[in-house]
């Protein structure tokens, strides 16, 4: 089936996360969508998959207009999503996961659904064991029962969202020869990345996004030089952070490993200095939050040290590494930073360290209308938390932060903030850098990293890179990394 | 916001008003001769004021200790089996000290023993929720079940009246041994002193200290309290033992004052009638006197229904109840008028 995406627009607030983006698809082939963070291609895809209305544009298949509203009215048009992260019900086995979204009246014929299964993965060569809960598979086998759930259902435009992160190689490798396959047979196919070599190894021809509009298309092979200035495209923003950085090691780890369900992180030796900003880059969800959470002290590696200010912190409690002075800033403020329903004072009254049993309101009143004048936050002492604006709430996110401040991890310090709220968070930051304050964060905004720190490692899949410093940063090197092509990693080397 | 909430919260109280008259209406009366029956119910003569009061102690205890675990963001369903435990391990200590001890002192025992066994029982369900990963609702209610085994088996064996084992319970308490009431009437000043220091305790912790401040953190957002550094299982299993303790406290008046021995179910659904109270009352503390008077004088006041008109008295139950849904209505339907102020903007565009 052809699929045609014309002059399709979406906006979230005032973000423009699709703006006149056109795509065409022929059957038979596997068409590839990069981009950055943000760039617009989940949006995009979840338009034609029904998980998104767009906001203008057509949507033609064969040639045909169709609405598409609901995941249901594209299951009936015959396209089907691969989402990142799987829509499967963990609980339940293998085969009623397979039968789930099957239309049908009145009873289940499972011996039909069961010879089905069959068929469908002696097909592609998967191996699934039926009766096994889906809970216990690998991420792999879970897209691998999604794709012939999919099919079954008789998709023939099938999307993948990022599906080779968090998948074994071997699985990769079947997941692609399926791909292959199904494109032979004519099924089209829409594979969403940010992987360079996946995008050169599968598909036919690529469409990319930045910024929400089509930056070019190329038919593969192609350079890399030439997707990553389509991606990137751009010289990168001058660093703009004074030196901060001391001799002394703050933060020292050694052949960390963290496993997730959905990945496994692998650094090898890192140290960063006092006063050192080091910014990690790279597409979200490879394994910069899993690191930020564990020098937190919110998340356990299984293997590795970690040191903060010469310090064995491996196995301390939570409350240990806040007494050390150790900070996080996360991304969902209202979700995992501050707490709904409690005043600013609230706030502050319960980061205030304090031996007595009672509160002392005036004294608390006091500190926080010192903090709302400091931080300049717009808002009344006993202002509701979610009521402020989300810059109001990141500068009472950095109000609380403990003091002396030895370590601060944060995830998107600036998202969503006015372009005065971001000077004036960074200001305060390289301030905290200059009394000694290492920082690590996360950011999808390549110039903030690129301003704001002095090394950058770059994240692809659970792999991070060598730190780098900005100056030695080039935005093809940076784009290379980022497209997954790290040269030399973190990661231990294999003892033989 | 606040006004709104107050203006939804009226406009139900009415709604619930007609709704009630019509339930009246349906089942044959007048509304008028219905509130006419329950007031003389309720405050008709010395003695059923008296009934008023003594009911009106549990009821407090346990809305009292029911605010730390809603503040907690906990539906301890628990709370029955609390009271029972609590008037089981009270009866226990009676027994074990009467004879050796003086009486008044066997009382003051039997009242802490009361508290301690109710926070024992709220502990475990604390314990099995928090470290168990079972639902509060479901420990709590399992809880309840085994906590009336409990006292059925101890009723009807170890405990068994001397010759029949019966459903009216233990050997009657030597009259020693009965908390001192107001003149004549089932009413017992101590038993409403403590009841009205739970209160005051409530009050003052939960809007003065530290640890109601944490304990209002850790309801709202348990991930984001944890993040700021607040103890959070601590936190959650101290509102527990609180609710269990006061709950317990409740068992053991219904021993010390108004039984007189133990009896089966001698939680009387004291409990869930708590659990209305304190749903109606939200998280103003300073509601809970008038509501826990009113549903009180509400279940005394309705046992003149069937004398006078001959109806059920389970019209009281109807009241409560309706109200109550009625009241949680208005905060929903408030809450779901409120504009979502956020987009999701979080992931994948």
């Amino acid at each position: 089936m052809k699929v045609e995406l014309k002059d399709i627009s979406k906006r979230f607030g005032n973000v423009h996360a699709n703006d006149r983006v056109s795509l065409t698809v022929e059957a038979g082939t596997i068409h590839g969508l990069l981009g950055e963070n943000g760039a617009g291609k989940s949006t995009l895809v979840k338009v034609l998959s029904g998980f998104i209305s767009r906001d203008s544009g057509a949507v033609l298949l064969d040639g045909k207009s169709v609405e598409i509203k609901t995941p249901a009215d594209a299951i009936a048009r015959k396209i089907g999503m691969l989402h990142q992260d799987p829509l499967d019900f963990p609980p339940l086995s293998v085969l009623d996961n397979f039968i789930v979204g099957k239309t049908g009246t009145g009873l289940i014929d499972r011996q039909r659904s069961l010879r089905q299964l069959q068929q469908l993965s002696t097909h592609f060569n998967f191996n699934l064991n039926h009766y096994e809960t889906v809970a216990n598979l690998t991420v792999g086998e879970r897209q691998q029962l999604e794709i012939l759930r999919l099919l079954s259902l008789g998709v023939s435009t099938l999307i993948l969202d990022e599906p080779t992160t968090g998948i074994s190689a071997s699985q990769k490798t079947a997941l692609f020869k399926a791909m292959k396959q199904l494109a032979s047979e004519g099924k089209s196919i829409i594979f969403v990345s940010h992987k360079l070599e996946d995008v050169e190894e599968l598909c036919d021809r690529v469409t990319v996004l930045r910024h929400g509009k089509v930056r070019g298309r190329a038919e593969i092979p192609c350079p890399d030089a030439v997707l990553i200035d389509l991606m990137f495209g751009r010289e990168l923003a001058p660093p703009l952070k004074p030196q901060t950085r001391q001799s002394e090691p703050a933060l020292q780890l050694e052949k960390i490993r963290v496993d997730t369900d959905r990945l496994t992180l692998r650094l090898g030796d890192l140290t960063a200095y006092k006063g050192e900003v080091i910014g990690l880059a790279g597409l979200e969800g490879s394994g910069q939050q899993q690191l930020l959470l564990m020098c937190a002290g919110l998340l356990r590696a299984s293997t590795g040290q970690i040191r903060v200010n010469g310090v064995e912190m491996t196995h301390e409690s939570y409350s240990k590494y806040l007494d050390r002075g150790i900070g996080y800033l996360p991304a969902d403020r209202l979700k995992d930073g501050l707490v709904s329903g409690l005043s600013i004072q609230d706030h502050v009254a319960l980061r205030t360290p304090s031996r007595s049993l009672f509160v002392d309101w005036k004294e608390t009143l006091k500190q926080t209308v010192q903090a709302i004048a400091t931080f300049n936050i717009r808002g009344k002492p006993n202002t509701l938390v979610e009521r402020l604006s989300g810059g109001n709430q990141q500068r009472t996110q950095l109000a609380l932060l403990p003091v002396p401040l030895n370590l601060l991890l944060m995830e998107h310090p600036t998202r969503g903030l006015d372009i005065e709220s971001v000077l004036w968070v960074w200001q305060q930051l390289i301030a905290r850098c200059q009394t000694g304050t290492t920082i690590l964060f996360m950011s999808s905004d390549l110039d903030e990293i690129m301003r704001y720190s002095d090394r950058v490692i770059v994240f692809s899949g659970g792999q991070a890179s060598h730190p780098i410093a900005v100056s030695d940063l080039t935005a093809d090197r940076l784009g290379q990394m980022i497209g997954g092509r790290l040269s030399d990693t973190l990661e231990p080397s294999v003892i033989s | 916001m606040t006004k709104r909430i107050f203006y939804y919260q009226l406009a139900s109280i009415a709604l619930a008003i007609v709704f009630i008259t019509a339930i009246i209406l349906v089942v044959g009366a007048s509304p008028p001769s219905v509130i006419t029956a329950m007031w003389s119910g309720a405050f008709g003569t010395v003695g059923q004021f008296a009934r008023v009061i003594a009911t009106l102690a549990p009821l407090l205890l346990c809305a009292s200790g029911l605010l730390f675990t809603f503040t907690a963001g906990l539906y301890n369903l628990g709370i029955e089996g609390q009271i029972a435990f609590g008037a089981i391990v009270s009866t226990l200590a009676i027994r074990l000290t009467q004879d050796s001890l003086p009486p008044a002192l066997v009382i003051v025992l039997a009242i802490l023993m009361g508290g301690v066994g109710g926070t024992l029982w709220g502990l475990l369900a604390g314990v099995l929720n928090v470290y168990g990963r079972i639902n509060e609702i479901f420990s709590g209610l399992g809880l309840n079940f085994v906590a009336d085994g409990l006292a059925l088996y101890l009723i009807f064996g170890p405990w068994k009246r001397e010759g029949v084992a019966s459903m009216s319970g233990t050997e009657q308490f030597p009259e020693s041994l009965w908390l001192p009431t107001f003149g004549n009437t089932d009413a017992s000043p101590i038993a409403l002193l403590i009841a009205i220091a739970a209160v005051a305790i409530t009050l003052i912790i939960l809007r003065g200290t530290y640890f109601g401040l944490r304990l209002r953190a850790v309801g709202q957002n348990l991930r984001a309290s944890y993040v700021l550094g607040i103890p959070s299982i601590r936190q959650l299993l101290s509102a527990f033992a609180i609710c269990g303790g006061f709950a317990g406290i409740a068992g053991a008046l219904q021993v010390l004052a108004v039984f007189h021995r133990l009896i089966p179910n001698i939680s009387s659904g004291l409990g869930y009638l708590a659990l209305l109270v304190a749903m109606l009352v939200g998280l103003n503390a300073w509601f809970i006197l008038p509501v826990a008077f009113f549903f009180s004088a509400l279940n005394i006041g309705s046992l003149q229904l069937p004398l006078d008109l001959d109806l059920e008295s389970s019209l009281a139950g109807v009241i409560q109840g309706t109200l109550v849904l009625f009241v949680l209505l208005a905060r929903g339907v408030s809450e779901s008028l409120r504009k979502p102020s956020t987009t999701p903007l979080h992931k994948g565009y």
